[in-house]
């Protein structure tokens, strides 16, 4: 098997230029990778503000109590959607735009295209944004976008698949890994949204219908976000630890063990419905894999970071990257419990979930893509340094912080609300019982806003200081930001 | 195979997505497809109309004959689809399940545990098992609290339930504190659910006097 372990330094005629083998369009588009990135910052303070205000509800603190567009149901919409396809989807197509050109040494399919999604996705979601606040919400989870929307987005999604799709299919021979995750994930979103979002509107109902609800949830995380987050993991870590991936064969196991046992993982969700017995215990089983397999990634990331851990304390990306890793074993751990049928007996339909999805949504992935966009936007904004290197401390600890403390509160809230219900104590004794976890929620949620408030207002600061010389004569990221920055990780910039 | 576009595009992209959407998607359907889904018409041909809405035309005629015209199936359809929209659009389902499992004595506190016939009808696309139990489940909701616990309840909640954590809902109502249009659906819709069922234990002295004991605790629901 070819040497398929292709680190930035090896990928073809980059360093010299940010143009393409005959000089005439730019390999990557900066503008995109940096606007993706800005419009992800944005529905990223959006997103958590609304949370914020749903969760005064729990805490009988609503302020805007009785206005119909502020009605907490609606917000709470914005939250989970927000994040998904605002945040998250956003900042992942940024990095696309940087990393598969990058590996490729090849530009996305199409400029024009490029500019196209990226307008049509914030339009997407303007008009999510107000379809649901004018009560339009479609009765999925994470799939609330009004259902006039979801063609649109769909096209969109094939699109984004197309762009990004080119320049992988011009390379020949053996893909490096976040290739294998890349490609995947944009062949896994498109049918996954496409099957969540119209068949249980248009095709099926019932229980057959909430088993494919469960499996759109499921696979939204596990075929969307997550092989697009290991990808970018694949490709960041090496090339700032400046060493390749401890195992290859740790990785193929990975991958394929993530895209076999991932998908079959779906009516986990829906445990003691009528959904067939068999098909729940598949389920169970299939998600108990699913923890065996993130071992040997885990093993494989931790065993690359041996012998360079000191890069936790000087690069901020590298400590975002491990600290959701870490997050991301325990998310997984607890989940191979969680889905057993003794542990959903009391836990299902509690804030034990809640405070999963928030640590394997925020905790995991929003680190990763904030440790991205550490190490990205100097690089796509021309600037020599941050603004500030204490602001990046800040932003960590605190958000790092509050995302345990609320983990730990929704967690223990989840115990405590399962088992009062189990014992059949009045509701709303249970309510008053959830009262002081859901003042911790809020309060940790607070802290954890302010954290990105930090970050957004750095950024701002970042981005009005003065750009390099080097950046003015030749547009060329590369020449940027010298390795002299190398508090954020620019350890891997210069080619090893 | 393992490293290359062709492997991982159709073996990881397609194949593994397709047998886990086999396994996990279509079989549960091939399994459900027996049972036919029930028009909310054909519902009301088997089942009638629920008192509640009746109460509703009698006790706002001039209001309902506005808003829904006759009492009849007609307008009582109409109330329903009307009250599952909102029921949707306001996010009711993220912290009220419809959805009585096996365990954890929730047959006593609710009632029979869910059958799948009973989310295959119109008004279950997309199905609402719902996510999260901020409230109680709403399953077996038709008829355990009155029409007027629920408009006091949807204007105010806090003023019914002291420690409710249920947002207001003051747009449900005209400026004489009617129910409005919106107001009359969401409640017949709350009345129907479980409505097809012959009887459920509503035992912790739930209504507008709030708290009150556990009288008996019947397990007959209980499979």
């Amino acid at each position: 098997m070819a040497d398929t372990v292709m680190t930035d330094a090896t990928a073809p005629n980059i360093s010299d230029s940010n143009l393409t083998a005959n000089g005439d369009r730019p390999l990557i588009e900066i503008w995109l990778v940096k606007w993706h990135f800005v419009m992800g910052i944005i529905f990223l303070l959006v997103a958590m503000l609304a949370g914020f205000l749903f969760s005064l509800q729990f805490i009988q603190k609503y302020p805007f109590s009785g206005i119909e567009f502020f009605s907490p149901g609606r917000w709470r919409f914005i939250h989970t959607n927000g994040v998904a396809y605002g945040f998250i989807a956003n900042v992942f197509l940024g990095m696309l735009h940087w990393v598969v050109p990058r590996l490729t040494g090849k530009p996305a399919a199409s400029r024009a295209l490029g500019y196209f999604i990226f307008y049509a996705w914030q339009g997407i979601l303007v008009a999510t944004v107000i379809g649901l606040l004018m009560g339009q919400a479609q009765a999925l989870e994470w799939g609330e976008t009004p259902v006039w929307i979801d063609p649109v987005a769909l096209l969109g999604l094939i699109l984004v698949a197309i762009n990004f799709m080119t320049p992988i299919m011009k390379v020949s021979g053996p893909l490096y890994v976040t290739m294998w995750y890349f490609m995947a994930a944009f062949v896994w979103t498109v049918l996954v949204y496409a099957m969540g979002n119209f068949l249980p509107e248009y095709h099926m109902n019932g229980v057959a219908a909430g088993a494919i609800g469960g499996l759109f949830i499921h696979d939204l995380v596990g075929l969307f976000v997550t092989p697009l987050g290991w990808g970018m993991m694949y490709y960041f870590v090496p090339i700032i630890l400046k060493k390749p991936i401890w195992s290859h064969g740790l990785s193929l196991v990975g991958f394929w063990g993530l895209a076999f046992f991932y998908p079959l993982n779906g009516i986990h969700h829906f445990l003691y419905t009528p959904i067939p017995m068999f098909l729940q215990y598949g389920a169970v089983i299939s998600t108990i894999a699913v923890e065996l397999v993130v071992t040997t990634v885990i093993v494989n990331f931790f065993m690359t970071l041996r012998g360079s851990g000191d890069m936790l304390r000087r690069s901020i990306p590298v400590r975002w990257f491990y600290t959701g890793m870490i997050f991301y074993f325990t998310t997984c751990f607890q989940c191979a419990f969680q889905t057993t049928l003794t542990f959903q007996q009391i836990i299902h339909f509690t804030d034990w979930v809640v405070g999963h999805a928030h640590l394997v949504m925020f905790g995991v992935f929003g680190f990763w893509l904030l440790g991205t966009m550490v190490y990205l936007l100097p690089r796509v904004m021309g600037r020599t340094r941050w603004y500030s290197e204490s602001l990046h401390e800040w932003h960590f600890w605190i958000t790092a912080i509050s995302m345990l403390v609320m983990f730990f509160d929704l967690t223990i809230a989840g115990l405590v609300q399962g088992y009062m219900w189990k014992e059949l104590a009045s509701w709303e004794s249970t309510l008053r019982a959830s009262t002081p976890f859901w003042w911790v929620r809020t309060i940790s949620g607070t802290a954890m806003i302010f954290a990105q408030f930090i970050f957004a207002y750095n950024v701002v600061m970042t981005w009005i200081g003065k750009p390099s010389k080097e950046w003015a004569k030749n547009r060329n990221p590369e020449s940027a930001v010298p390795a002299s920055v190398g508090d954020t990780g620019s350890e891997g910039l210069s080619p090893a | 195979m393992l490293e290359s576009k062709s492997g991982v595009f159709f073996v990881a992209g397609l194949v593994f997505f397709g047998i886990a959407f086999i396994v996990m998607g279509a079989l549960p359907y091939t399994i459900y497809r027996g049972i036919p889904e029930e028009s909310v018409s054909e519902m009301i041909e088997e089942h009638g109309i629920v008192p509640e809405f009746v109460e509703l035309a009698e006790k706002f005629p001039t209001r309902f004959e506005e808003y829904f015209g006759t009492c009849d199936s007609d307008s009582y359809e109409a109330a329903l689809r009307r009250g599952h929209r909102i029921y949707i659009g306001e996010a009711c389902w993220h912290c009220h399940s419809q959805f009585i499992r096996p365990v954890s004595m929730e047959s006593s506190r609710w009632g029979p545990v869910s059958h799948a016939r009973e989310y295959n009808n119109e008004l279950q696309r997309p199905v609402l098992f719902g996510t999260r139990r901020v409230g109680p489940d709403l399953s077996r909701e038709a008829g355990r609290r009155s029409n007027d616990w629920h408009i006091a309840h949807f204007y105010k909640p806090v003023d019914i339930v002291p420690s409710s954590v249920m947002p207001e809902y003051p747009w449900f109502f005209d400026e004489d504190g009617y129910p409005n249009r919106d107001g009359m659906a969401i409640i017949t819709y709350v009345q129907w659910l479980g409505s097809w069922l012959e009887e459920y234990p509503y035992y912790l002295g739930e209504g507008p006097n709030g708290a009150g004991a556990v009288e008996s605790i019947d397990m007959s629901g209980v499979k």
